[in-house]
């Protein structure tokens, strides 16, 4: 090994992954902040703050004159300067002389060290919230409100009605939802409909029913809060389609033909005071048997084009808090 | 005579030249920027470049066109589903010469990405991508891709009913990614459902974040384009290896890197001579 030349000091602190840890801590506060803020923001903020002092620490070691860790020189293959040409004495900038051996605080790299270490701090400050701020609201806070649709009498057994209604009111027109709504009659003493939600399984295009409208019957119910409900009645005996991309469904939602990956997403229901009352959608991989009989496979509220059964299902393990 | 009548015209002339000069010169001792324009402006070119090395300028000036008509946009734009449609047709058909600048806008975005392309296509097929400039390549695939994404951002802007699907089933495509993509998409929406926040997000996507980022890698682009020089075309007489450029001494450690061959070897000898 021949002497170290200027620019060529190994540089200190050596590799650590001190660092690293804290990076994972930082992201873990990150994701904790939109799945459980109660029970995982502290454990990421405690392993934040444990490998943030060890990693000051260990940078630190050679200011606070603890004996550094002697670097390993790397072995394999010939050391690199023995290639390099000396450097001729009139070029290069002038060399500052190493420190006396006694020398244990440099300020010049104190300085540098303390500059890059606030700008660090600072930054962090600074950008830390700002991306926050961009990216947390966006998981924060989403959910589905119960939408009243109008009492029971509205919707007769056994019709097809192309309801339309507001997500939410004071919105406007941007929550704009659709779905098919179908009232099966009674089961076991208790009112049952077929709630199936007009986004298309495949790209989120609305489907539109394959067969007449009556739009000369269509009723208009206008709610609470500014709430709009337009009933359409309506004969899907084609089921529905997809004007985006051609996928096709039957009358239950199941998929016919073309590229949607699941059956169609459905609502859930509740009736208050002889009033039907719209709840969560969630998502559906296939229906069995029709109307008030029908076994519908549900899963959670999953985005469209993501599969929900079959091998599939690996590709999309969590789903953002809805 | 004749030489008098000279004299007299070219001592009027250089004291023009010494007017027009002077706030070039008082300039040029402060901030050296004159001379930066030069050094970037008359830089070394090989002889046989042809209009195929006018593509990467095109598109440079496809996207200051964009960046000018868009900052002017912006004046009229409002970014909110209550009025966004409302004043693209505003713009478009009452503001004195609204229709031309939104009409500039919208087909130079599709001019700037066919640009791209073309530039791209000429630097695959005249193999400038490979060694020194490997670098400007995946910058340039960087500015391909955020390039795209300004499209994306921009065209839900006029809020009518083939931006509002197109977007839909774009957001919905980038949750189709494995894994990340339901979080990808939740990020771009501002939530679970396309709403108020969904248009706000774009905007300044589009017209804040991403052509920042757009200035600041073109930025890299020309730097290195400047660093490196021009790449000779395939067929040149002056290719690769003739005899001129290896012992060519070098200004700066630059003309010589106009060749391949030739700066290979000087990036290997460390520069000098």
């Amino acid at each position: 090994m021949t002497e170290p030349q200027h620019g060529d000091r190994p540089h200190s602190p050596g590799p650590s992954l001190y660092p690293i840890a804290f990076a994972a801590g930082i992201a873990c506060i990150l994701v904790g902040l939109i799945i459980n803020p109660k029970i995982i923001v502290p454990i990421g903020a405690a392993i934040a703050i444990v490998f943030g002092f060890l990693w000051a620490r260990d940078a630190t070691e050679e200011f606070r004159g603890e004996p550094v860790h002697a670097m390993e020189p790397e072995s394999g293959g010939p050391p690199e300067s023995t290639d390099a040409p000396a450097i001729p004495a009139n070029q290069g900038e002038a060399a500052m002389p190493l420190p006396e051996p006694g020398e244990r605080f440099p300020r010049n790299r104190f300085l540098e060290g303390a500059t890059l270490g606030l700008g660090a701090v600072i930054g962090g400050l600074v950008t830390v919230p700002a991306i926050g701020f961009m990216i947390v609201p966006a998981f924060k806070g989403q959910g589905y409100p119960k939408v009243d649709l109008g009492p029971l009498s509205q919707f007769p057994e056994g019709q097809w009605l192309i309801t339309s209604f507001f997500m939410r009111p004071r919105d406007g027109e941007v929550s704009r939802r659709t779905a098919y709504i179908r009232n099966n009659g009674q089961l076991n003493g208790e009112p049952s409909f077929t709630i199936i939600s007009n986004r298309c399984a495949h790209l989120g295009c609305p489907v539109q029913p394959n067969g007449p409208e009556q739009p000369d019957q269509k009723k208009q119910v206008d709610g609470k809060g500014g709430q709009k409900v337009t009933l359409t009645p309506v004969l899907p005996a084609g089921g529905f389609g997809c004007p985006c991309h051609g996928g096709q469904y039957d009358p239950e939602g199941n998929r016919t033909a073309g590229p949607p990956v699941r059956a169609l997403d459905r609502y859930q229901f509740a009736v208050v005071d002889g009033r039907l009352i719209l709840g969560k959608p969630f998502s559906v991989s296939k229906v069995d048997g029709e109307g008030k009989n029908a076994e519908i496979h549900t899963y959670r509220l999953t985005g469209p084009g993501q599969h929900v059964d079959g091998w599939e299902q690996i590709l999309y393990p969590v789903q953002p808090p809805h | 005579m004749a030489i008098a009548s000279r004299n007299k015209k070219s001592a009027r002339r250089r004291q023009v030249e010494a007017a027009i000069n002077y706030p070039i010169d008082w300039l040029e001792e402060r901030s050296g920027l004159i001379g930066g324009l030069k050094y970037f402006l008359f830089r070394k070119v090989p002889g046989d470049t042809n209009w195929f090395h006018t593509l990467g300028s095109a598109t440079l000036t496809a996207f200051l066109i964009q960046a000018l008509t868009g900052s002017i946009l912006a004046m009229y734009y409002k970014p909110d589903p209550q009025n966004a449609y409302q004043s693209i047709q505003h713009i478009t058909n009452d503001i004195t010469l609204g229709w031309l600048v939104r009409g500039m806008h919208k087909w130079g975005a599709s001019v700037f990405i066919i640009l791209m392309f073309f530039h791209m296509a000429r630097v695959f097929l005249f193999g400038a991508y490979k060694y020194p400039r490997e670098l400007n390549w995946i910058i340039g695939v960087m500015l391909l891709a955020i390039g795209m994404l300004e499209g994306f951002t921009g065209y839900l802007l006029p809020w009518d009913q083939t931006a509002y699907w197109a977007t839909v089933v774009g957001i919905n495509l980038n949750g189709t990614a494995p894994f990340l993509g339901p979080f990808l998409a939740d990020f771009l929406r501002g939530g679970a459902e396309i709403g108020n926040e969904t248009i706000s997000r774009f905007y300044a996507l589009h017209m804040l974040l991403i052509p920042g980022l757009i200035f600041a890698l073109i930025g890299l682009h020309l730097y290195l384009v400047i660093r490196l020089g021009v790449t000779s075309p395939p067929w040149s007489s002056e290719a690769a290896g003739s005899e001129s450029n290896g012992d060519a001494p070098t200004v700066n450690g630059r003309s010589g890197l106009t060749q391949p061959a030739a700066r290979s070897g000087w990036r290997r000898n460390g520069g000098e001579g």
